[in-house]
């Protein structure tokens, strides 16, 4: 087998996307994909490919069982995201699409920091262009502000790669840590891909103005790549545990009050992120399966809530909760589908996130983190209220908002079907995930304790939901804007700006009309004497010339005799 | 499946819409819950933690907690909610 880096079948595949057309497009489109992931399953842990660049040693192929956890579920997103988006005529979408896939596969295979640095900049490059496509003069802003933000990531990996290289003399992409300035760097980096506390915006900002498919297709990838490299670079790193702590927690209030179920989502993305992250954070072979397995449930199910929230907007043109509610009388499949990814997130038994969740929480329990446990509980029954029960309820029930629309495109159903029918397999039968996971897994996720506890933690959840909603307390879906930190760079830094700025001319004008000042009043003064009818600039007659030499003479003579 | 009409006007009212069937829905969840406060006298604990065992603390502290939630949440409101075109207005000013 001709072994290279399985990122350039979607990448070069996509290149040939615009011009095909018709079926054969559609044909392309799906084909890449699972070409993609049949190659991907040929690989074996060990194979590697290396490939020298001026003098230096890159890596391009790095398989291990780290690594084939995401090139599996990495092609399997793809292809249901471009089911998803089978319907659509866009051929730059659709190239660009590919391109961003497979730019994270091939970042995921490989095996050095520039090899890296070079898939992780193809995807915010292909990517930006799944927001742009919206075609709003919003998406164009905030794709930029993705973009600027995309693009700094990765110019922290290389200065970070350039430091470690200077460093270690390696290149290598292994566990990296936070001793040196370098590994500081690339994980900043890898936190501003991962939507780490106060860097986090660009997410809740960009994905929800990207069009229906593109959301679907960016939840999958960009902050899941960032996942990976956070396992593979900084396992066992304790800060982690503290800032995925605060990940889960704060985005859950947001979620609660926000009006756009796209961002909803977006927001509920970022607290699952925390989970992940906090199983990097303690580093034991349990926390560090628990965080692939959850990686791998959470982009299936997220993926398809997505998918039921873009089938929404696709059919009624909206995505706002205030503006819908009453959909499951036309739309049942997309409802359905929906339900099972609500109940997948919530981590109800049966599901794929009881199974993957729970490792991380008894990694917790094993090395005896009690708040952060706390805290992850807690964000647990706040994912159920948010994404369990919200975004189901306001836009499929509460009240009957009168839309009637039609169900969703097959293509669609048929995405959703698949993705749903695997979040149910994975949490029916988890030894087919476990079976994949990096280190060997002796955890069972079905014990009478975990189930009625589980159930416990999410029907009261549900009955707080209830109760509020009967006593009126629950905030109602309003039409607004809830400010979080990129109020700082999207308010605040623009007005310092624009506020110095005016001051800057203010002090501007003044220096310059001093100067004006200055200089006009010299030119008075040369005027005075140099002027029209200026001493100096006088015309005189030969005779005053002659009085003039005398005068002078006469000077001479008596200083001749004085001398 | 239903065909694409739009009748704003004649609203037919769906299951989940019926007071009865509502009323039917929020019964079963209070009972679901009682049943499931109970069961954590019927299995043996394996607590990693003190307060795992205490009685139904699953129970207590996820109705306790989103309650917190989303007062907390209401509250943030008061201070975050903005105009939905909030930062539209500003580029447009700028």
């Amino acid at each position: 087998m001709i072994e290279f880096n399985p990122g350039l079948i979607m990448i070069l595949g996509g290149l040939l996307i615009p011009l095909a057309s018709g079926n054969a497009r559609r044909a392309l489109l799906l084909g890449l994909p699972i070409v993609g992931f049949i190659y991907t399953i040929a690989l074996v842990p060990g194979m590697s490919v290396d490939f020298v660049m001026f003098g230096y040693v890159l890596e391009v192929l790095r398989v291990d069982d780290l690594a084939l956890v995401w090139g599996y579920i990495f092609h399997i997103a793809a292809f249901l995201g471009v089911l998803y988006a089978l319907h659509e005529d866009d051929p730059l979408q659709g190239a660009m699409a590919q391109i961003y896939m497979g730019s994270a596969v091939g970042a995921v295979f490989a095996g050095d920091l520039i090899t890296l640095f070079v898939f992780w900049e193809l995807t915010a490059i292909s990517s930006v262009f799944l927001i742009w496509a919206s075609g709003t003069e919003r998406a164009l802003r905030s794709g930029m502000r993705y973009l600027v933000v995309q693009i700094g990531s990765g110019v922290l990996l290389l200065a970070g790669a350039i430091l470690i290289f200077n460093d270690t003399g390696s290149l290598a992409f292994n566990h990296i840590g936070i001793e040196s300035l370098g590994g500081k760097l690339v994980l900043l980096a890898f936190g501003i891909k991962c939507a780490f506390p106060l860097l986090h915006n660009w997410l809740q900002d960009a994905y929800p103005e990207a069009t229906v498919t593109g959301t679907v297709i960016l939840s999958a990838f960009t902050t899941k790549l960032a996942v990976y490299s956070l396992a593979r670079g900084y396992a066992g790193t304790e800060i982690l545990i503290v800032i995925g702590a605060i990940m889960t927690a704060f985005p859950i209030f947001y979620a609660v009050i926000e009006n756009d179920l796209r961002r909803v989502l977006a927001y509920s993305l970022n607290n699952q992120l925390g989970f992940m992250v906090v199983g990097i954070g303690i580093g034991t072979e349990l926390a560090l399966n628990g965080t692939a397995a959850h990686a791998f449930s959470h982009i299936l199910y997220k993926a398809l809530l997505f998918m039921s929230m873009g089938a929404v907007l696709f059919r009624t043109g909206t995505i706002k909760g205030s503006e819908l509610g009453g959909l499951h009388k036309t739309m049942p499949w997309t409802t359905g589908f929906c339900i099972v990814g609500a109940a997948s997130i919530s981590a109800f038994p049966l599901f794929s996130g009881f199974i993957s969740k729970s490792m991380i929480l008894t990694a917790l329990g094993h090395e005896g983190h009690w708040l952060t446990w706390a805290i992850l509980i807690f964000a647990s029954a706040g994912v159920f209220h948010h994404s369990g029960i919200k975004i189901p309820y306001f836009a499929f029930f509460a009240h009957d908002s009168g839309k009637r629309p039609q169900e969703a495109p097959l293509n669609m159903l048929l995405a959703m079907g698949l993705a749903a029918f695997l979040c149910i397999g994975i949490g029916v039968y988890p030894d087919a995930l476990y079976a994949i996971l990096p280190f060997p897994v002796d955890y069972v996720p079905y014990t009478t304790a975990h189930v009625i506890t589980q159930l416990q933690l999410l029907m009261f959840s549900a009955l707080a939901f209830t109760f509020l909603m009967l006593k009126g307390l629950y905030p109602p879906e309003i039409k607004s804007t809830n400010l979080d930190f990129d109020w700082l760079y999207r308010k605040l830094l623009p007005k310092i700006v624009n506020s110095m700025g005016r001051k800057i001319i203010k002090i501007d004008r003044a220096v310059r009309s001093y100067l004006l000042e200055i200089l006009s009043a010299f030119i008075g003064q040369v005027e005075r004497w140099n002027g029209m009818n200026g001493a100096l600039a006088k015309t005189a007659s030969i005779g005053s010339m002659g009085v003039f030499a005398v005068g002078l003479l006469a000077v001479f003579l008596v200083l001749y005799f004085i001398l | 499946m239903s065909d694409h009409h739009d009748n704003n006007g004649q609203q037919e009212t769906g299951w989940f819409e019926k007071k009865r069937n509502v009323r039917k829905i929020i019964w079963a969840l209070v009972i679901i819950c009682v049943g499931l406060f109970f069961a954590d006298g019927l299995y043996h604990k394996h607590p990693y933690f003190a307060a795992e065992n205490i009685f139904g603390f699953y129970a207590i502290y996820g109705f306790v907690m989103c309650v917190g939630l989303v007062l907390g949440a209401k509250w943030m409101r008061t201070i975050l909610m903005r105009d939905e075109d909030y930062y539209d207005k500003d580029d447009n000013n700028d």
